[in-house]
């Protein structure tokens, strides 16, 4: 439990299966500070939405959680970050191996130019997690179906990947992400560049997806949060303001800010 | 009064008329610029323009065509002796003409005991000359002095000068644009025809096709070991001979280069690295031809005798390397944009399913810029075709057809040099043979440079 849930009695329940936990973490970019001792537990087989508005650092704390800060030139990151218990950012731990486990979608669909088989498979690939042709055949269909693509482009898996519409590319690139089998996916705003249609069939997913994986999903559109998370937290300026249980957010947030915010008055 | 008198004068009046005009149309306007259809400077801009614009451009007129008009006249004024001699001849008497009209402009109006004809004709040329500048100097500042004043009575406050002006600067752009492209079809134009000229003397099958390639006429009949051969393989398979070896050198040196430099380097080294590796491209190529011909050639020869094999002292191998050396920029600099304009999202997409650095570099950044990477060797295969200095110092002069390395080989642009080098007959076969192999590079080159355009717009519009 961390600091921050200690606060709340209802959360100390809830969390009973913490799969991310960070304490106390500070991020800067070169001389500017981005995050200010955030701390907050991500439950398991939860979805998890990051709210606040833009600029407030949900991005930055969202790619801490998968170390992609570390290609960030002059980015550091301070604090204590854990998966299942284990440090995140111990000496030890390998990167790629992290990034496995914790796969990530982002802001604009970023299918690879290559065939819509190929950006599936690139991952199982990689990794190794294919003995033979047949193994990776089954690994991409089982991806795509889980990524409710299958039974749309399971005639023209050969063709590229960029001719599917945006909605499919981000589909797509969520059974990418699903083909490393990871335990948690990150989203950054994995709807801000779709329709309303595509976007809806992009949080059925989520919703589904939740069986078996830890989500964690920055948005901007706090509708959305209320539709597809269990918890909520809310950053400002760097902070997390508040955090628990997606109802009590948005119906009696305790902090001022957070009630500002949803109900338009910051943001 | 000499040309450039009448021109200092006439920029002189244009440089009043632009005040006049400006002048003149503060003064309708009663000071006031804003209610002018445009500006005063506008104003006079267009009286400017009026001035200088058809004056200068009787100027030019006048020398293309007064050349011709002079000689015509000089030429009938001849004493009928001198008048039937024939047409070379005639040149030849004129050419006199003339040399004796410069002498005498130096030294003076002495006959020098040169013969009647000769002097009148170049006293009358020189008298011509005389009027035709007196001439010229009155029609132009006349047709400046006009334009002024034609285009000074058409200022109103309402007069639409801006559009006259930007019209006309609009034209002169045009002009100059045109002229360039002109010259440039002028120029494969008169390449093409000497090139016809030349399949006439030879056949055009014989040239592509041929194997043999030595390229001495006989000058006599009797003449022995120059029969004249004109087969173009064996110079065209030194130029890819070479090449290949070049892009053998520069394409995985520059494109690692490149890779390095886009993806591992920090800020500050790729700061000072870019531009040295361009200054590469800034060394003169006669540079690099005596580094090759000199150092390279030499350790080449020695390298192959300590390894028990024969190598000539101007192998392909020594050429080519210095001119892989020479196009790595290139191939560097090109690759180095392209690869960095795959967008950062595909190499955090592979990042994020856990790829290392080079997997997602060799596996989504190079494939996606691959295309690019492809036009940037294609524009550097060009430039290594038609590469020249270096191969003339350092690779040799046998037409040898081979694809050993070590031997000598010959590449176009050494062959188009030694045929125009040195005293030559201007329609001889030989000559003529320099146009056909420039026509051919020139269609090599261009081709390639087309492919290599084409693919790297093709792979700009997919990211744009
Ligand atoms: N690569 C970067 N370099 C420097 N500053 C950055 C970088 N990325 C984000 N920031 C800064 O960090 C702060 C938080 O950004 P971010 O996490 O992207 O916010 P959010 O996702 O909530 O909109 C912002 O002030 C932003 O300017
Ligand atoms: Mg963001």
């Amino acid at each position: 439990m961390s600091l921050s849930s200690l606060t709340t009695d209802e959360d100390r329940d809830v969390l009973l299966d913490t799969k991310i936990q960070a304490v106390g973490v500070d991020v800067h970019y070169h001389d500017k500070q981005a995050l200010f001792q955030v701390d907050l537990d991500i439950a398991a087989n939860t979805v998890t939405a990051l709210i606040g508005p833009s600029g407030c650092g949900k991005s930055t704390f969202l790619r801490c959680l998968n170390r992609m800060n570390d290609i960030i030139d002059g980015c550091r990151v301070s604090g204590a970050l854990s998966l299942d218990g284990n440090d995140l950012y111990a000496r030890e731990v390998d990167v790629v191996a992290l990034r496995a486990k914790v796969g990530m979608v982002f802001q604009k669909p970023n299918p690879f130019p290559k065939s819509i088989y190929e950006n599936v498979a690139f991952g199982p690939r990689i990794h190794g997690l294919a003995d033979s042709r047949a193994e990776l055949d089954q690994i991409v269909e089982t991806s795509l179906r889980r990524a409710g693509l299958y039974t749309e482009v399971s005639d023209r898996l050969d063709d590229t990947a960029t001719s599917l519409s945006g909605g499919q590319q981000q589909r797509l690139c969520i059974a990418r992400a699903i083909a490393v089998e990871p335990e948690v996916i990150l989203m950054d705003e994995p709807c801000s560049a779709l329709d309303p249609i595509a976007t809806a069939k992009v949080e059925e997913l989520i919703d589904e997806l939740r069986q078996r994986y830890t989500i964690v999903i920055v948005t901007h559109s706090m509708q959305q949060a209320a539709r597809v998370s269990q918890r909520t937290a809310f950053f400002h300026l760097g902070e997390v303001v508040e955090d628990g249980e997606t109802a009590k957010i948005f119906t009696d947030p305790h902090d001022e800010r957070t009630q500002a915010y949803i109900t338009g008055r910051i943001g | 009064m000499s040309h450039s008198v009448i021109v200092i004068t006439i920029l002189a009046i244009a440089m009043v008329g632009f005040r006049m005009g400006r002048g003149r149309a503060l003064t309708l306007a009663g000071g006031q610029a804003r209610s002018l259809n445009s500006l005063p400077a506008y104003h006079g801009g267009y009286v400017l323009l009026w001035c200088a614009l058809p004056a200068l451009m009787l100027v030019l007129a006048w020398l293309a065509l007064e050349p011709a008009a002079v000689r015509w006249l000089v030429l009938s004024g001849l004493p009928d002796g001198a008048r039937s001699l024939s047409a070379e001849r005639l040149d030849l008497f004129y050419d006199k003409i003339l040399a004796f009209a410069s002498l005498r402009n130096g030294i003076g109006n002495g006959t020098g005991g040169a013969d009647a004809s000769l002097v009148g004709g170049a006293e009358h040329y020189q008298r011509l000359k005389q009027l035709s500048l007196f001439a010229l100097a009155v029609g132009s500042i006349a047709i400046a002095g006009t334009g002024l004043i034609f285009a000074w009575n058409r200022i109103t406050p309402a007069f639409p000068a801006r559009r006259v002006v930007e019209g006309c600067i609009r034209a002169m752009l045009v002009v100059s644009s045109a002229l360039a492209i002109f010259t440039t079809i002028g120029i494969v134009l008169s390449l093409l025809f000497e090139t016809i000229r030349f399949f006439e003397k030879v056949p055009i099958a014989d040239f592509l096709f041929g194997l043999k390639w030595s390229p001495q006429m006989a000058l006599r009949a009797d003449q022995v070991g120059s029969s004249g051969a004109f087969g173009a393989v064996p110079i065209f398979a030194g130029t890819l001979l070479i090449s290949l070896i070049a892009m053998a050198v520069a394409v995985p040196i520059g494109l690692m280069s490149a890779i390095y430099l886009s993806e591992y380097a920090g800020r500050n080294a790729r700061a000072v690295l870019k531009p040295m590796l361009e200054i590469l491209a800034g060394i003169p190529t006669v540079v690099y031809g005596f580094f090759a011909a000199l150092t390279v050639a030499p350790l080449v020869r020695d390298l192959g005798t300590f390894l028990g094999l024969d190598v000539a002292s101007e192998s392909a191998l020594a050429a080519g390397l210095v001119m892989g050396i020479m196009i790595i920029p290139f191939v560097s600099s090109l690759s180095d944009d392209v690869i960095n304009a795959v967008p950062v999202a595909l190499r955090e997409g592979a990042y994020g399913l856990g790829a290392t650095k080079s997997e997602t570099i060799l596996r989504v950044v190079l494939p996606a810029a691959l295309p690019g990477i492809v036009g940037s060797i294609l524009l550097a295969m060009s430039r290594a075709i038609g590469e020249t200095m270096i191969v003339v110092m350092a690779a040799g002069l046998a037409a040898n057809l081979t694809a050993n390395p070590f031997a000598a080989v010959t590449t176009v642009t050494v062959q188009i040099v030694t045929l125009l080098v040195g005293d030559q007959e201007f329609d001889s076969a030989k000559t003529l043979a320099a146009f056909a192999l420039g026509l051919v590079l020139f269609a090599i080159t261009l081709g390639l440079n087309i492919i290599a355009l084409m693919t790297v717009r093709k792979y700009r519009e997919k990211y744009d």
